[in-house]
């Protein structure tokens, strides 16, 4: 009797701290985005977010990105072939990447590049009061270190996705005319043939939100690290598996929304 | 000296879970004087700093700056109340991923009371004022000594001219002759802007070159308070534990044997 109930009270306190989190993540997300919209702004602190997030994020979305297009036909071919339908492969893979994975794999690499640097730079400054040091010098920290990289998520991601989406077609169309023999010309006419702008759409919109996850669970999980060094490293772990997971999760709700009517 | 205290604490009260932190202290620092505050480590001083700064709540008492209860003011008048304070920190917290300079300046710059060349000359300035050299100035904090840290930490402090000063262990880490200068510094530049001053020091000789009067924390609650020279010699056999670092006494260490 005593561990069934032990087992239900801890059960209990698992659902009420999981939804006291929930409520404080979803209040930080509110306040940061609002101070997006409020003076003063930080235009260097956004450059400098942008810079960080978008451009230097380049090289390894593009190298996913390209790889991603080359294995997907690949083996969209050893598939498709047993159904004599090989002619499916650029659509295939014009699809597969606008739609999925070049948001999902440019965020899933985004979250542990930029996500863990985000969550160690802000818990180090907490760690060494550098944010207390900012509200004794009449800066909002809210304002002056999240607001900005929450916008720069948002607005970078979609930009990375176009990125990925134009080099994960490239991916696909090497193999597609070096190894399987496709005529260029076909190749690229059945990509684009398949291809309608809701399908770029929806992805560059699930870019955006992967983008605002993603800086939102640095920010947070930085902001409130405690305990020095191996508090950070601990804010660290959690931002990148906080994101990498609510990527995964909310893909499938966005896609819901998106395409079943 | 004005009847008005220009910091006046009453009964504040700070509890984080089971453990009280702060247990009602009451403590009055007159305008243009300096206040040192003693205690061992985790007796409550710098969250004591902290509730004043407001970036701590306490749970109870009064917190007043020139006889205005700041816990209940209006969050406009809070900041500019707030705006006035000074605040070294132990570490510096000098934010790293800007220079020197634009650490100098950042308070002004925050204020809008300066543009960003001003605030660059102003730096400069102040930096000139805690010895340090106006090409310091283009450096990142990572490539300071300690010292220098500190220093640049006191300029960043005093940068927009407060009328209050904190000082959270201001020599600690520092060699006896860098902690020397640095009280100089400090001394100087509270003389020269009329601050009142609070500071925490674990450092005797810091604390009697910094503090007009004293006071000391012990488990939450002032235990003592008199004038500064008499550290040393207070009579109170808690203050001359502290002060002569005796390992026997009235305040037991909650050692585990």
């Amino acid at each position: 009797m005593n561990t069934l109930l032990n087992a239900v009270a801890a059960l209990g306190r698992g659902a009420l701290s999981a939804c006291e989190a929930t409520g404080r993540v979803t209040l930080f997300a509110v306040l940061g985005l609002s101070h997006i919209l409020r003076p003063p702004f930080y235009g260097r602190a956004f450059g400098r977010a942008m810079l960080e997030i978008g451009y230097l994020s380049l090289p390894v979305v593009a190298l996913t990105a390209v790889f991603t297009g080359m294995v997907l036909a690949l083996q969209s071919s050893t598939g498709l072939s047993r159904f004599a339908v090989e002619s499916a492969i650029p659509s295939l893979v014009v699809l597969s990447i606008t739609r999925e994975l070049g948001p999902v794999l440019g965020g899933l690499m985004v979250a542990g590049r930029v996500g863990a640097a985000m969550a160690a730079e802000i818990g180090t400054m907490r760690v060494t009061d550098q944010i207390d040091a900012l509200t004794t010098l009449s800066t909002n920290p809210l304002k002056y270190l999240v607001a900005p990289r929450l916008l720069a998520g948002i607005i970078a991601l979609p930009l990375l996705v176009v990125v990925a989406d134009i080099l994960g077609v490239m991916g696909g169309f090497i193999i597609g005319v070096a190894k399987l023999g496709f005529n260029p010309y076909i190749y690229l006419q059945n990509t684009f043939n398949a291809l309608y702008a809701e399908d770029v759409i929806s992805g560059l919109v699930k870019a955006s939100v992967f983008g605002f996850v993603i800086t939102l669970m640095g920010c947070y999980h930085g902001y409130h690290s405690r305990g020095g060094a191996q508090g950070v490293g601990a804010a660290t772990t959690a931002a990148v598996v906080t994101s990498s997971v609510l990527i995964l999760a909310l893909d499938y709700v966005l896609t819901e929304l998106f395409f079943t009517k | 000296m004005s009847d008005t205290p220009k910091i006046r604490l009453r009964g504040v009260t700070k509890r984080f879970g089971d453990k009280l932190v702060l247990d009602g202290i009451d403590l009055d620092v007159a305008p243009q004087t300096s206040m040192v505050v003693i205690g061992g480590s985790g007796s409550g001083k710098s969250v004591l700093l902290k509730c004043i700064l407001g970036l701590i709540a306490p749970d109870s008492g009064t917190i007043e700056i020139d006889g205005q209860d700041v816990l209940r003011m209006p969050h406009k008048a809070r900041d500019a109340a707030r705006a006035r304070i000074g605040m070294l920190f132990q570490n510096g917290a000098l934010f790293d991923s800007i220079s020197v300079a634009e650490n100098v300046a950042f308070g002004l710059l925050a204020q809008k009371k300066a543009t960003r060349a001003e605030a660059r000359i102003r730096a400069e300035e102040v930096l000139a004022q805690v010895g340090l050299a106006a090409s310091v100035g283009d450096l990142a904090p990572a490539e300071l000594s300690g010292g220098m840290q500190k220093r640049v930490a006191l300029a960043r402090a005093i940068a927009a001219s407060p009328d209050i000063l904190f000082f959270d262990e201001p020599t600690t880490g520092l060699d006896p002759i860098m902690g020397a200068v640095i009280d100089g510094l400090i001394t100087e530049q509270v003389k020269r802007m009329g601050s009142t001053a609070i500071a925490i020091t674990h450092d005797m000789a810091s604390a009697r070159r910094i503090g007009d009067r004293a006071a000391m924390i012990h488990k939450g609650r002032i235990v003592w308070e008199g004038p500064a020279e008499s550290l040393m010699d207070s009579g109170n056999p808690m203050v001359d534990q502290f002060t002569h670092g005796r390992r026997d006494g009235p305040i037991q260490m909650e050692l585990r044997r």
